[in-house]
C-alpha cells in the first residue's frame, strides 16, 4: 500500500513540473494565474499524501493552510489583473 | 474486509491521478485562456477530492481523517470560486481592449 502512495506522490510531483511550463511560457497573465492555481491544488494533495506516508499527522494542518494561502493568492492576483490595484 | 478497502483505495488513487493527468494535458494543449480554465478547474477539483478521500479511508475514523475531509470541503468550495474570479477578471480586461 505504501508503494502505491509513494508512486502517486512522484507522479504528482512530475505533473507539477509540467504545469510550471505553462506558468513560464503562458502568453497572458491569466494563464499564469490558472497554472499557479493548479499547482497549488496539486501541492495541497501532495502534502496530505506526505502526511500519511511519513506518519507525521501535523502535516495535514499544513495542507489546509496551504490551500487557504493559494486561494487568497489567486483572488488577489485576479483582482490586480482586473482593476490595476488591490483595493 | 481489509482487501476490499485496499481495492477501493487503489481505485480512488488511480482515478484521481488520471484526472490530474487530464487537467495537466488540458493546461498544456488547449489554445485559449478560457479553454485552459475549463479543462483544469473541474478535473483538478475532482482529482484532489478523490485522492484525499482515499487518504481519509486509509486512516480510518480519527481526527486526522476529519481534517482531511475538511480539506476536501475547502478545496471543493474555493477552486470553482477562484476559477470564476479569474474568468471574470480576464473577461472584463478583454472587453476593455
Amino acid at each position: 500500500m505504501n508503494m502505491v502512495l509513494i508512486g502517486i506522490t512522484i507522479f504528482l510531483a512530475l505533473l507539477t513540473i509540467v504545469c510550471l511550463y505553462r506558468a513560464y511560457v503562458g502568453p497572458t497573465s491569466a494563464d499564469r494565474v490558472v497554472s499557479i492555481n493548479v499547482i497549488s491544488t496539486k501541492i495541497t494533495t501532495l502534502i496530505a499524501l506526505l502526511a500519511i506516508i511519513t506518519g507525521e499527522d501535523t502535516f495535514v494542518d499544513v495542507s489546509l493552510v496551504y490551500a487557504m494561502i493559494g486561494f487568497i493568492m489567486t483572488v488577489c492576483v485576479a483582482k490586480y489583473i482586473e482593476k490595476g490595484k488591490l483595493f | 474486509m481489509e482487501l476490499v478497502l485496499d481495492v477501493i483505495m487503489v481505485l480512488l488513487l488511480i482515478v484521481g491521478a488520471f484526472f490530474f493527468l487530464v487537467g495537466t494535458v488540458g493546461l498544456i494543449r488547449m489554445p485559449d485562456v478560457f479553454c485552459r480554465m475549463h479543462a483544469t478547474t473541474k478535473s483538478d477539483t475532482l482529482g484532489a477530492g478523490l485522492i484525499l478521500l482515499a487518504l481519509a479511508i486509509y486512516h480510518g475514523i480519527s481526527l486526522i481523517s476529519l481534517k482531511i475531509i475538511i480539506v476536501i470541503a475547502f478545496v471543493w468550495i474555493t477552486n470553482p470560486t477562484a476559477a470564476h474570479i479569474i474568468a471574470k477578471a480576464e473577461w472584463n480586461k478583454q472587453k476593455e481592449l
